[in-house]
């Protein structure tokens, strides 16, 4: 660790890691809700438990973009963050409005009130007191993070990572307009959640996976900016008008149903364009550097975001085929991938590089972290397997034929179940994760001969910084 | 380095080139998908197609497509003579180029407004919706395009100019390949 006040993103993470863990915990009671529809029915409704599930998805990967952020920028413009006591101050602000939320979305206080009520939004549906934090702590944190900048050395990857958390920011200030008519209410609410997945997280995205780009391979920050910028430009310009492909159905013009269809089909492009990055940059980098795990999870975040967001987006995205597939189970697959291989292993990538530098010791035992990336990803794209089988299924019998909701739901419960499977791996996968992450203090899996011969004598090999 | 000095670098690293190159790319791909799904849905509708096409005024069109491929001639003018030294000429003929430009703007604005005068809009016909996505696509395009040219008039690099003709060029093709297939294919 270089700069000192690197360590806020200590707390961050941990925070992060934590709802992280809450996160997972919710999807599984949900995933059991599927199949054992009674469960906890009266003390806690599916929809709360979902509610909980994914706020709080959305909140710890915010944490982590800010720490994240909080970690890197200090190295890049090579000073410390302005100010570490205001950074401290909005993870405080952040803590308590998500335990108001909690409390609140858990006993249903205060329903309908206009300040304190939850909002009924998906993803949105933080009452607005919790809002108004949420915008102070943003407002803390673009302000300690611009001033860190403008006062130190500018590169592309922070001038990326500030244009996306600027316009992350400002796009939720359309969380606070909910206007009565149900159409424009799903418009703007579009505003918020689809321009920031497609279209400002990726710049999110872009710049830290540039960053550790250019920490794990050792390539030339000039090589990297290039691609940088190219990514950058090809996500904002499909991705901007690709929130038509929300507009299909919901009463906006039909002209819509064109510009979603071509747009969102060009937001393959910045997604593969990222995949082709980090394989490139890992075959042209010279750097040997010991955290594979972070290379590993890097590689897989490019990977699995081109498959979940590309192409499990793709499959949906054309009106003529959203026609029939809006809101099934095809679209829960897509989201949890697209979620997972996006913005999951970005933060999870980032977590594994920073982890061990923060606490100041080598990275040990990667072995248990590059297994919990495979029992994670493996669950996940199980998951999304059997959710597109259900999807398929449930289209077809509910849009094609014309079959009651409910009917359908009974015949593709074996999905469900193999789902819950599913999740329990990715569960074992996150609890390893944690364990790979905040336990071992020594080396516990000795390198083998053939890695041992490498590290003491291969003239390429070059240690970490 | 100086806090100035690393500042600029930013700044001048910042590939236009290869940027303009990616846009032209994207608008390429995105009038061509728009192109490809016209000519689709034409197919399940040949007689409505051409009946609303019978609506639209050819002549106009014709005309415009005169208009912009001079403009583009002019705008290829300029980065020969930028680099011969004679820089007043090489603004004059971007100028030119973006004057026509804006008579396409005004030709095109006129034949919007008949079409509105009859009660024609993009819900009268699946015809309709695609002419006034693309050529209203394209017409923002000769918009950005004419601010491009008096951008690189203004800041005359051999650079800015042969990057903003690049742009120019780009909506000139396009306009090339909308207009057979929107206005003539029968
Ligand atoms: C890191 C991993 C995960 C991510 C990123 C994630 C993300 C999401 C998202 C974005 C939604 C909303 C989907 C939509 O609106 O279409 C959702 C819903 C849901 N998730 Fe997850 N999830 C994860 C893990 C899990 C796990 C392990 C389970 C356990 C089985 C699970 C079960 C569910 C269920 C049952 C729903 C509700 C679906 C519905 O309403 O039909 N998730 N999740
Ligand atoms: C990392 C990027 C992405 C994430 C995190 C993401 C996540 C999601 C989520 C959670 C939903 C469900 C929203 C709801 O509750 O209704 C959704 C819907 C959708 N996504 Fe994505 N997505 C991403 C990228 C893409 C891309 C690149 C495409 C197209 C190529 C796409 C196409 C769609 C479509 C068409 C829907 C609507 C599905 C429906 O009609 O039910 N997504 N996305
Ligand atoms: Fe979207």
């Amino acid at each position: 660790m270089k700069y000192q006040s690197q360590k806020i993103a200590y707390a961050y993470f941990g925070v992060a890691l934590a709802l992280f863990a809450v996160q997972i915990l919710g999807g599984l009671l949900a995933g059991v809700v599927y199949v054992m529809p009674n469960t906890l029915s009266e003390l806690v409704p599916f929809n709360i438990i979902r509610m909980l599930h994914t706020n709080s998805l959305i909140v710890w990967l915010l944490l982590g973009f800010f720490g994240a952020a909080y970690f890197l920028i200090p190295e890049e413009s090579e000073r410390e963050i302005h100010s570490p006591k205001i950074a401290y101050l909005q993870l405080i602000i952040l803590v308590v409005g998500t335990l108001g939320v909690v409390v609140t979305y858990l006993f249903n206080l205060f329903e309908g009130n206009w300040l304190l009520g939850k909002e009924g939004r998906e993803f949105l549906e933080q009452p607005k007191w919790v809002k108004m934090g949420i915008v102070v702590a943003a407002l803390l944190f673009l302000y300690n993070v611009t001033m860190t900048v403008l006062k130190g050395k500018k590169t592309a990857i922070t001038n990326i990572l500030l244009l996306g958390l600027w316009a992350l920011a400002l796009l939720f200030l359309f969380a606070f307009y909910n206007p009565s008519n149900l159409a424009l209410d799903k418009m703007y609410w579009w505003y918020v959640i689809h321009l920031w997945v497609e279209g400002v997280w990726e710049l999110i995205m872009a710049s830290i996976l540039a960053y550790l780009m250019l920490k794990l391979t050792g390539v030339d920050r000039e090589i990297v900016e290039k691609w940088l910028y190219v990514i950058v430009a090809a996500a904002l310009f499909s991705g901007i008008l690709g929130t038509g492909h929300h507009y299909y159905w919901i009463g906006a013009p039909g002209y819509w149903q064109w510009i979603g269809s071509i747009f969102s089909t060009l937001e393959i492009v910045p997604f593969f364009a990222m995949m082709s990055f980090a394989f490139v940059m890992v075959w042209k980098g010279r750097r040997d550097h010991p955290n594979k795990a972070a290379l590993l999870w890097s590689l897989g975040c490019s990977v699995l975001a081109f498959f979940g967001a590309g192409v499990w987006g793709f499959l949906h995205t054309l009106h003529g085929v959203n026609y029939y597939s809006h809101g099934t189970q095809i679209t829960a697959a897509h989201g949890h991938l697209a979620f997972y291989g996006a913005y999951v292993c970005l933060n999870l990538a980032m977590i594994t590089y920073a982890m061990p530098i923060l606490k100041q010791r080598d990275p040990y035992n990667q072995v248990l972290n590059m297994a919990s990336f495979w029992l994670m990803s493996g669950g996940m794209v199980f998951m999304t397997f059997t959710l597109t089988f259900a999807g398929t299924v449930q289209t077809h019998m509910q849009r094609v034929i014309g079959d009651y909701y409910m009917d359908v739901q009974d015949s593709i419960a074996i999905f469900y179940w193999m789902r819950l499977g599913a999740g329990v791996v990715v569960f074992l996968g996150v609890a390893l994760f944690l364990y790979s992450v905040f336990m071992p203090r020594r080396e516990m899996v000795r390198p083998g001969p053939i890695e041992r011969h490498r590290l003491e004598d291969d003239p390429d090999h070059i240690p970490a910084e | 380095m100086s806090e100035a000095a690393s500042e600029l670098s930013v700044l001048d690293e910042l590939p236009g080139d290869l940027m303009m190159w990616v846009l032209i790319i994207s608008e390429l791909l995105v009038f061509g998908a728009g192109l490809t799904a016209f000519l689709a849905v034409r197919v399940t509708d040949p007689v409505g197609f051409a009946e609303a096409q019978n609506l639209l005024n050819r002549t106009a069109a014709g005309i415009n497509t005169i208009v912009l491929v001079t403009s583009g001639f002019l705008a290829a003018l300029a980065l020969p003579l930028r680099e011969a030294g004679q820089n007043a000429r090489a603004r004059l003929a971007l100028i030119a180029a973006s004057l026509l430009g804006v008579l396409f703007l005004v030709i095109k604005g006129a034949e919007f407004a008949d079409k509105a005068a009859h009660g024609i809009n993009w819900e009268s016909h699946a015809f309709f919706t695609f002419y006034y996505l693309l050529t209203g696509f394209h017409a923002a395009h000769v918009v950005f395009g004419v601010l491009i040219l008096w951008l690189v008039a203004w800041r005359d690099a051999p650079r800015n100019i042969e990057v903003g003709a690049a742009f120019w060029h780009m909506v000139d093709l396009v306009w090339v390949l909308l207009f057979p297939v929107i206005y003539l294919l029968q």
